[in-house]
């Protein structure tokens, strides 16, 4: 590998490392975030209630 | 102190089921297959500025739009697209946001599949390769690489009876109800998968020179090939049939470019530069410098797509699933996190295994020339990395069973919109918009795996909706955003109960420059790979994929192009009535909380 091909390297990894060790650190250090960050991990709301009907 | 930690891992596993609902095959499968079709360090340049420039941007306009959107009873682009702009017009271009994700369901539902296939074949015991030609032919053989239906047979080693499982398990967990398996997964699975892959990391950055017959395949050279800006490649004269070199019309010499070898070691390049000059007649040395390789549109397409493909913007996904959030539910550190988790995985783990073990176990050239597809190369790769780990069996197992689990989140993700869309404009319930949704795909997903040979349908399929439909659904929604919603008044939205906002620069790149950089790629992209012409100095060369439809007709192509076309008319044609979509704007801005 060249010297330009350890510094892509690095600037690439150290970069999206440290994005992602920052957005960490935020999440961690503000209150009530935890309540109010998503990702897809949700039962969208119409299933739940959809569900429920079902159930009944 | 007991509550604090409780506090602490509660937050922690928060974010790891933010990021591990984003992570998937995009990550660890589609990205190194990518890098290695374009080569190295200039597509790193082109991927990291697609990122700041395009995919950050277009995903805090996605986010925000969705959130917007939810207020006014919509949960899919069409509804939401004409909801938050009032104009009516703007149903019709969400269409594409739900074709994108159904298509690409098609497709990824059976790549879920391979991955099932080698997690039971590592338990099976049979995956214990001792030559690369072996680990690429088990893989040619289970998905039919060599001719169309040869995939159809049901046994252990041909991809069928996994995608019937694959499938069948899809829609019995989105229809029975998912919440908490997928929740059980983004927290503790995900962080295994990425453990798992980090000694998979280490065993590949040890691996030295695994051939001693073959001393330029090594780790060292895998990494160039992956992160050198600069290429060397080894060039031949053309030619014709009878042997004799050809010429151009001015007598001057033609050279073989599509044939020409990289070459990336040291030692490689001097003995390559030694038979050039020795044969300057027959060979010749070509360096492309990053600028020269940055011309190529086909490069900066692939880059943004692949963007867009990892971060799931341009999809249609996450605008259906942050429609379901509250009004002051944080969007832009929600995307933040899940957008760098995404990164960390994929460039900081999947590219460093299975490109750099690619070039140590098949060498640059014949990596490059494998044919394998977009998503073939890891499933090649690593089972050679795995056959030279020890305890290699249980983590070939263990990696490709998690990654099988990652990837039913997502597909389980992908399904969200396409079904959000049928209950939105037919106005009918979950599960009947899951039948409906299962019936398409399951056809869609049986043609992918019929026509096989060569990956073809696949590659067509992902080709066309990554590069193009996700391009113009990513321009749709900035230029919504930035130019019909206004800038000013979409940040507004988006900072509502945010914990970090949006760099104040951002407002003039989504406004600005990343509908222009978005115009510039497609516009350049049509321009030379669709068109043909090239700029001054370069070659023009169509793009494989243009070639398949208009220059040498493939009906396999042809299929791909038209389950597209079938699913636009059907989104067209059903999108929600303009009447009951102003009846709803009213309704929410009477109430105050319209955007």
């Amino acid at each position: 590998m060249t010297v330009g091909g350890w510094l892509v390297m690095l600037f690439s990894v150290g970069s999206v490392t440290a994005l992602f060790l920052w957005c960490l650190w935020k999440v961690l250090t503000t209150k009530n975030e935890t309540e109010r960050i998503h990702g897809f991990e949700g039962e969208p709301e119409d299933f739940r209630q959809d569900r429920k009907d079902s159930l009944r | 102190m007991a509550s604090e930690k409780e506090n602490w891992s509660s937050r922690l596993g928060v974010i790891l089921a933010v990021a591990g609902s984003a992570v998937g095959l995009g990550n660890f499968l589609r990205f190194p297959g990518q890098v290695a079709e374009f080569g190295g360090g200039a597509f790193m340049i082109a991927y990291f500025l697609a990122f700041v420039l395009i995919g950050l941007p277009v995903c805090w306009v996605e986010w925000t739009m969705g959130r917007a959107g939810g207020r006014f009873g919509y949960n899919s682009a069409p509804g939401i697209f004409g909801a938050i702009t009032k104009m009516m017009g703007a149903r019709f271009l969400g269409v594409v946001a739900f074709v994108v994700p159904v298509c690409i369901y098609m497709y990824y539902v059976v790549i879920e599949a391979w991955c099932l296939a080698y997690a039971v074949n590592y338990l099976r015991g049979v995956m214990d390769f001792q030559r690369p030609e072996e680990a690429s032919n088990f893989f040619g053989s289970l998905v039919g690489i060599e001719k169309d239906g040869s995939a159809f047979l049901v046994d252990f080693e041909h991809v069928t009876v996994y995608f019937l499982a694959v499938f069948l398990l899809n829609f019995i967990l989105i229809y029975r109800g998912i919440s908490k398996g997928i929740e059980w997964f983004c927290r503790y699975a995900m962080p295994t998968l990425v453990i798992v892959a980090l000694i998979i990391l280490v065993r590949v950055l040890t691996l030295g020179t695994p051939d001693a017959e073959h001393p330029d395949r090594n780790i060292d050279t895998g990494l160039g090939f992956m992160w050198n800006p600069s290429k060397v490649f080894l060039e031949e004269r053309a030619a014709g049939e009878d042997g004799a070199y050809l010429t151009d019309d001015s007598g001057a010499p033609l050279w073989d470019e599509a044939g020409r070898k990289e070459v990336v070691a040291a030692a490689s390049v001097e003995k390559a530069r030694a038979l050039a000059a020795a044969n300057p007649e027959t060979y010749r040395i070509v360096k492309k410098t990053v600028a020269q390789q940055l011309k190529n549109p086909d490069l900066w397409l692939a880059a943004a797509g692949q963007i867009f493909f990892t971060l799931s913007v341009g999809f249609g996904v996450i605008i259906t699933y942050s429609s379901y959030l509250r009004r002051r539910d944080d969007v832009v550190l929600s995307s933040l996190a899940a957008s760098s988790a995404n990164e960390f995985c994929e460039v900081g783990i999947g590219g460093l295994i299975s490109i750099p073990a690619g070039v140590a176990f098949f060498g640059v050239t014949s990596l490059a020339a494998m044919g394998l597809g977009t998503f073939g190369v890891g499933f090649t790769v690593l089972p050679m990395v795995f056959a030279e780990m020890p305890a290699g069996m249980f983590f070939g197992f263990a990696f490709f069973f998690l990654l099988f689990l990652a990837a039913v989140t997502s597909s389980l993700s992908m399904l969200q919109p396409g079904i959000a869309y049928l209950e939105d404009s037919l106005r009918i319930n979950r599960r009947q918009s899951i039948s409906i949704l299962g019936f398409v795909t399951a056809i869609g997903g049986i043609l992918v795996i019929y026509f096989s040979a060569g990956l073809r349908l696949l590659d067509t399929l992902d080709f066309w909706v990554t590069n193009l439909l996700m391009v113009v659904l990513a321009f749709i929604q900035v230029v919504l955003f930035g130019w019909v919603i206004g800038t000013k008044k979409g940040l507004v939205e988006a900072h509502k109960g945010s914990a970090i906002r949006i760099p104040r620069f951002f407002a003039f790149v989504i406004k600005f420059v990343t509908p222009t950089a978005l115009l510039v790629i497609f516009g350049s992209w049509v321009y030379s790979s669709v068109l043909g012409y090239g700029a001054a100095g370069s070659t023009p060369t169509v793009s494989a994929k243009v070639k398949d439809l208009f220059i040498e007709p493939s009906a396999v192509s042809w299929i791909a192009v038209l389950m597209i076309v079938l699913l636009f008319l059907f989104g067209i044609l059903n999108v929600p009535r303009k009447t009951e979509l102003r009846q709803t704007i009213q309704k929410v801005e009477e109430k105050g909380e319209g955007l």
